[in-house]
């Protein structure tokens, strides 16, 4: 096949050894080749030396094209343009643009004979350097390249360089700039077939369908100000992704300034970029004298006091679990023992039931029944609107697990090591099903399947009557409840670690590392995973790749269960907020802040989120 | 997934579905092609499938692992050969007796499309190291239970045929794909680009390799079809969704492939493999 890849690094050209001038050959019986300096595709730069001083060692660079247009009229037109080139670069006088001495053909070649700099180019300064280059630096660099990409579109027509990349600038040895390489070579590339010019990362788009003007420069000094910066080489880097690949990701310390500078440099459409290279070069300067690294202020927070909760309801003790609502009725286990019923709409007290142990379950509605498990080891099915018991189920554990309801069975976990499935009307146990550690996590069902976590740190996939189906082993507990969404199941672990795993094979799809243990839920809305962290942030994840979308930052840790509701996403946090963030970017809403840690999770129902927190309270929040 | 309600009160048992798994294996077609202009073919093909019949069967695997070589004097084709027996040998070591014993699952293992990722960068090493000036684009996918793992680099293809539409899984690794993409260019005018042929990532190339991967969720009837630019450049994605669609078997789909490749003009080397449940 004649695909071909852009080689990364010159090579030098296989079937080309022979064309090659040898050390000590004399072109025009004046220049000594001394060595060679680079090689490109169809070119050569050599070191040589100019015989006319036969007394002192006058170095010089000659550059070599080869002349490979296919018929000789063709040739002709090509060493013409070369020669009309040849005589403008010879007229040029500036301290950053190397002397043309003189120019000559031979053959199939055009020679080019150019003032000898010696130094390194940008390029393998870049490759040396250790770390990354200080924005002083690059910024010196930069506006110094204006002033000489300046220089030459001030000719009238214009002098487009049409080549600035960190490889064409050379650094003498005065620290002073040199750009080493004029488009002039691309005159002889014309109709070639199988040559690549190595160029294509720093190119404007516009360049491939043939237009060139001094935006194209404006653009290509934004791709080599970006690679210095970044040191991300754009040749192996998806061309013109320079917007995707933020200067800030890579090199934090370059000031957001300097950074808008180089993206309006880099802008596809010439029209939106700096006008002239004169504009861009001013913008440059008034960065100078900036403190690198100073960010903008962030969003702006809303103080808690412009959240007004709708109500307030009181209990007894710490709300840790989430409150659950059906049919205008909020539902929520407190540590007081008590499931209580409020109004939804006036958080006015409607009913409590008393169980024997705290309530760390979350409650569970089904039909006009509602489930909670209890740390007195049972599960409780109470009616709805009475408040009254309908029926318990003893465990051999505390019932820390929340209950799920689905095929007519009440599907929980308990700290005896089982997970039950108990007939929906009567309570009688359908299955249990073994483990090697307590069950706290809620299991998910779907697929005719029970998927859950468990403290001896697997996550269980049972068929619908508690048969093994497969089963993933973390490194820590996993108190964490799957998720279940598209044929992935979406947990954390105790390890520190969001898992994606494919529910048919059990084999993970994707895993993301936090700082510190996920206790949090998922919740997946719109392809995106959100999930808290012990470290303290909340994730958004892309749900096919795992790739991290944003990552908010609470002042502690996030075991709340993120819930998504109209493009934004609400959780709690041990440091006393209730958030609400924009489900895209992560940037926040507004916060409310509780008087105690939040670890319960909100449940939005009709635009009102209801939320528990350790203050003993439940707080009904306009979404 | 409709409750059952009627049974619940007296037989809590009954109410409970019956879980019925039986996997079939998967069918695959496969052909490769020097095509009308070349004389030697520069792609590879790798095959592997699992499939085994009983109560305690596990789901079905297979790997398919596709690679257009690049570079003179043979090196496009030791490219080619190298990279899929790499990627095909590190694939297997990864996950081939954990899948065969269905041992747990295990965090310390890395999730698939790792597994995958690794794998390609075990063959662009190989390439980069054993194979002098040659370079290839390396497509591999791997389907495992519920879907389709890929990974990918450079302008071979996969699309995925499902639901009567076909859609192109992979984005080409090229030059033209990327001005297509901003609007610099038409696709027509792709196709005549004179730097169409023009990679910016391919296997072999250096150390530092960028792997695109994608998750596709598979329904229960599907088609996949991973490709060489040789078929893709040749004939239409009108032309190969009607294929698809219409092939009675996955070899008959590549069979067909094939000659209307070869009847456009077969410029290049043609090479497809066709996977269905």
């Amino acid at each position: 096949m004649d695909t071909r890849a852009i080689a990364t690094e010159p090579k030098v050209p296989r079937g080309r050894g022979d064309g090659t001038l040898a050390v000590g050959q004399v072109l025009q019986q004046r220049y000594q080749v001394l060595g060679v300096l680079g090689m490109g595709g169809m070119s050569a730069v050599y070191q040589a030396r100019d015989l006319r001083f036969p007394s002192v060692t006058k170095l010089c660079a000659i550059k070599e094209m080869i002349n490979l247009a296919p018929d000789p009229q063709l040739r002709a037109i090509a060493v013409q343009n070369f020669e009309r080139e040849a005589n403008i670069l010879a007229t040029l006088s500036h301290p950053s643009i190397p002397k043309v001495y003189d120019y000559f053909s031979e053959r199939d070649r055009a020679y080019l004979v150019i003032e000898y700099i010696d130094g390194q180019d940008l390029e393998a300064y870049l490759a040396d350097s250790q770390g990354l280059l200080p924005q002083e630096l690059v910024l010196d660099w930069g506006i110094r390249l204006c002033q000489v990409l300046a220089y030459l579109h001030s000719h009238n027509p214009p002098i487009i360089f049409r080549d600035m990349k960190p490889s064409n600038v050379m650094l003498d040895k005065h620290e002073e700039i040199r750009l080493v390489d004029f488009g002039i070579a691309k005159l002889f590339q014309t109709g070639q077939k199988g040559t690549m010019i190595g160029t294509e990362g720093y190119s404007p788009p516009e360049q491939y369908r043939g237009a060139t003007d001094p935006r194209g420069d404006v653009y290509a000094l934004g791709a080599t100000l970006h690679h210095l910066l970044t040191k991300q080489d754009p040749r192996v880097e998806p061309p013109f992704s320079f917007h995707e690949r933020p200067v800030k990701a890579a090199h934090p310390a370059v000031s957001d300034q300097f950074v808008e500078i180089i993206g309006r440099a880099l802008e596809y459409e010439p029209e939106k970029r700096w006008t002239s290279i004169l504009e861009m070069q001013s913008a440059l300067e008034t960065v100078r004298g900036v403190p690198g690294g100073v960010a903008k202020p962030g969003t702006v927070r809303m103080s808690s006091s412009e959240i007004e909760p709708l109500w307030v309801f009181t209990c007894e003790d710490e709300v840790r679990s989430n409150p659950a609502v059906a049919e205008g009725v909020v539902f929520a286990g407190a540590y007081d023992n008590n499931l209580y019923a409020v109004d939804a709409q006036t958080g006015q007290f409607k009913w409590k039931y008393a169980t024997e142990g705290g309530l760390a379950s979350s409650p569970c509605v089904w039909q006009d029944r509602v489930f909670i498990g209890s740390e007195d080891n049972s599960l409780y099915c109470i009616n709805a609107q009475t408040g009254r018991i309908v029926w318990t189920c003893p465990t051999q554990g505390c019932v820390r697990s929340s209950p799920r309801v689905e095929y007519n069975h009440v599907f929980f976990g308990s700290d005896d090591h089982h997970l039950y499935a108990a007939n929906v009307q009567t309570g009688r146990v359908a299955w249990k099903s073994d483990t090697e550690g307590p069950v706290r996590s809620r299991p998910a069902i779907g697929d005719e399947s029970v998927y859950f976590g468990c403290e001896d740190g697997a996550i269980y996939a049972l068929d619908i009557r508690g048969v093994l189906r497969w089963r993933f082993t973390t490194k820590r507990a996993v108190t964490s409840s799957p998720t279940l969404d598209e044929g992935i199941l979406y947990v954390g672990s105790g390890d520190h670690t969001i898992y994606a795993l494919d529910v048919r094979s059990g084999w993970a799809v994707w895993r993301l590392r936090t700082g510190k243990p996920v206790i949090s839920s998922p919740a997946v809305a719109k392809g995106t995973v959100f999930v808290g962290s012990v470290d303290h942030g909340v994730y958004a994840l892309d749900a096919r790749t795992g790739r991290q979308v944003w990552k908010f930052s609470t002042d502690n840790q996030v075991t709340s269960s993120p819930a998504f509701f109209e493009d934004a996403v609400y959780f709690g946090s041990v440091d006393g907020n209730v958030y609400s963030l924009d489900g895209r970017t992560g940037t926040l809403r507004w916060r409310f802040r509780t008087g105690g840690p939040v670890t319960s999770s909100p449940i939005i129902a009709d635009g009102i989120v209801y939320i528990g927190s350790t203050d003993h309270r439940v707080y009904a929040l306009v979404a | 997934m409709p409750v059952n309600n009627s049974l619940a009160t007296t037989q809590p048992m009954a109410s409970l579905p019956v879980a019925r798994r039986t996997p079939t294996g998967l069918r695959v077609g496969r052909v490769s092609d020097v095509g009308h202009v070349r004389d030697h073919n520069e792609d590879v093909l790798l095959t592997l499938e699992t499939s085994q019949l009983g109560q305690q069967a596990p789901e079905p695997l297979g790997f398919f692992a596709l690679a257009d070589g690049m570079g003179g004097h043979e090196a496009g084709e030791l490219a080619s050969a190298l990279a899929v027996r790499v990627v095909t040998h590190h694939l297997v070591n990864a996950i081939f007796k954990s899948y065969l014993f269905n041992e747990p699952r295990d965090a310390s293992q890395p999730p698939l499309s790792e597994v995958l990722v690794n794998a390609v960068m075990a063959a662009n090493m190989a390439v980069h190291d054993q194979v002098n000036g040659g370079g290839t684009t390396l497509t591999c996918a791997l389907i495992l239970g519920g879907r389709a793992y890929l990974a990918h680099v450079g302008d071979s293809r996969a699309y995925l045929w499902a639901g009567n539409r076909l859609r192109q899984i992979t984005k080409d690794h090229s030059l033209v794909d990327r001005l297509v993409e901003l609007g610099q260019i038409s696709s027509g005018d792709a196709l005549s680009h004179p730097q169409r042929n023009v990679l910016y990532r391919a296997v072999g190339q250096g150390e530092a390799l960028e792997v695109d991967t994608y998750v596709e969720p598979l329904p229960s009837h599907y088609r996949l079809l991973l490709c060489c630019d040789g078929l893709w450049g040749m004939v239409g994605d009108e032309q190969l969704e009607k294929v698809l669609r219409s092939a009675a078997t996955p070899q008959e789909a590549c069979d067909q492939l094939v000659e209307l490749a070869n009847a456009a003009g077969g410029q290049d080397n043609i090479t497809a493999v066709v996977v269905e449940p």
